[in-house]
């Protein structure tokens, strides 16, 4: 034991540094299954309040189905709890590889292979295809675990303004002497919600002879007409070289992720990726729900066509509101307030009307771009989105934002 | 290269480092503004800036001295470039 006052008060002056910047992250204990309705204990200790969860990834409302659950017990029962192995030793089950061929059959690429998480696979695949003779070019605004996955590979960085082709198109000549050429980007990007232009890039790619790479886990289930993905939504299914995306999201909200692509880099993966060699992989009772997900979304495109109907209907409710939204058409609807401390605010009050909703500023979003990211899911019912409608409102009124330009909530709030 | 004073090497790099970096017109960048611990520029962004400092002054900045905190402000960075332009 050699942890003296000494220690412990370094670590203590560094948390009360995150406290005093406002960034202390506290968790919010939920006594329900995942849902559009949530029981929760918040602050710890206080009595259960229920609320309508505007903050989960849950798109297609596949958390808690039953059919999921049922399939969850039975993979329970038939493949067991736990592997106690890595895949390459003695890790790996038939059903493994057949969610593998089933994501691959899914996205429209060569082949799969799973891991533990979709940040796993991020933090992986990079070092796993790249050397220091090539570069990952990367849009601006991509998700943490990229960036993650960038830093753990010896191959040179450098980036592009979002979703500026231009930009893009300028990188690619700068970096045109390199062996490889990465280019990487979500397929909708998280905290905007707003779509890549993967049509475009790819021409890109294919003119400058460059990789694309495609974290697609905020679309993989519900973007595009048979929600395969933003490559479908932007009419390019089948020639992405890589995605990467979650089970924990649309697909059933557990865990794991994947790199899906050319089948020679998902070989390379599975000779180098550390997070594969390392790690356990999904256990078998999880691999059995997705499965059963993948079921569903191949049965019928109901769900994914819910929520873009309820997207739809929150977006134009909170418009006509008066609210400034960021520009899209996917289940991510950010409400934009600017003023960090009007964020955290603004989100507490909601949560008082039995309203769940995060507010999110710097650094997580950029400085003066605080907002309330809401996200739709076809777990709920119109009466909830009219319900979660009037409580936006009336805190609305009671900051006095509703109908005003983003320059007159500055005035009033500053940023 | 013709020579420059310091202070057309800031506005040059000034100019540089809104092209590249800044596309919010409502943010004002002046020499001493923090760039990165502000979070205008995020580190993995860093080498085109030193790409076209390398390029335009033909020096050449060591990886280990091209830091976040070197290239922190224009005048961080103009500072940082005198010092090759001496060598």
């Amino acid at each position: 034991m050699s942890f003296p006052e000494s220690i412990r008060s370094i670590y203590q002056a560094q948390l009360a540094e995150i406290h005093h910047a406002g960034i202390f992250k506290e968790e919010r204990f939920i006594h329900s299954a995942q849902s559009a309705d949530i029981e929760v204990e918040f602050p710890s200790g206080s009595d259960l309040k229920k609320v309508i969860n505007m903050c989960a990834n849950n798109y297609l409302g596949l958390s808690s189905h039953p059919e999921v659950i049922k399939a969850a017990h039975e993979g329970l029962e038939s493949r067991g709890y736990g592997m106690s192995s890595v895949r390459f030793i003695c890790g790996t089950q038939d059903i493994h590889r057949e969610l593998e061929n089933r994501v691959t059959e899914f996205l429209g690429t060569e082949d799969t292979i799973l891991f533990p998480s979709c940040m796993d696979a991020n933090a992986g695949v990079f070092e796993a295809i790249l050397t220091s003779e090539d570069i990952m070019i990367s849009d601006r605004l991509v998700h943490a675990s990229i960036i993650d996955g960038m830093r753990l590979c010896s191959a040179q960085h450098d980036t592009f303004k979002h979703s500026s082709m231009e930009h893009l198109e300028e990188k690619l000549q700068l970096h045109a002497d390199k062996r490889l050429k990465l280019v990487i980007t979500d397929g909708v990007f998280s905290m905007d919600g707003d779509t890549a232009m993967l049509d475009k890039m790819v021409d890109l790619c294919e003119k400058y002879g460059a990789m694309l790479l495609v974290d697609d886990s905020h679309a993989t289930g519900f973007i595009g007409r048979t929600g395969r993905g933003t490559h479908e939504y932007c009419g390019v299914y089948g020639k992405i070289d890589i995605i990467t995306t979650t089970f924990g999201k649309a697909l059933g909200g557990a865990s794991g992720g994947c790199v899906s692509g050319r089948k020679e880099i998902v070989e390379m993966c599975r000779q180098k990726a550390r997070p594969y060699l390392f790690s356990n992989t999904i256990a078998p009772v999880i691999v059995s729900g997705v499965l059963k997900v993948f079921d569903i979304l191949s049965g019928s495109t109901e769900r994914r066509d819910k929520l873009e109907k309820n997207a739809a209907y929150w977006r134009k409710g909170l418009t006509e509101a008066g609210f400034i939204l960021k520009e899209g058409n996917t289940p991510i609807v950010p409400v934009m307030l600017f003023n960090a401390k009007l964020s955290q605010d603004f989100s507490k009050d909601l949560y008082r009307e039995g309203i769940y909703a995060i507010g999110f500023f710097f650094p997580v979003v950029p400085n003066g771009q605080a907002r309330i990211r809401t996200q739709i899911s076809a777990g709920h019912e119109i009466h909830h989105l009219d319900r979660a409608l009037e409580a936006f409102i009336r805190v609305g009124k009671k900051y006095g934002i509703l109908g005003l330009t983003k320059d007159q909530i500055v005035e009033k709030y500053g940023l | 290269m013709e020579e420059m004073n310091i202070n057309e090497m800031k506005e040059l790099v000034l100019k540089y480092v809104v092209k590249e970096y800044i596309d919010d017109d409502d943010v004002k960048i002046t020499y001493e503004t923090p760039l990165i611990s502000s979070g205008y520029v995020d580190s993995f962004s860093m080498v085109s800036l030193l790409v076209f400092l390398e390029n335009r002054f033909k020096i050449k900045i060591p990886p280990s001295k091209a830091t976040p905190e070197a290239f922190d402000s224009v005048n961080s960075i103009v500072a940082l470039v005198n010092q090759y332009l001496k060598q």
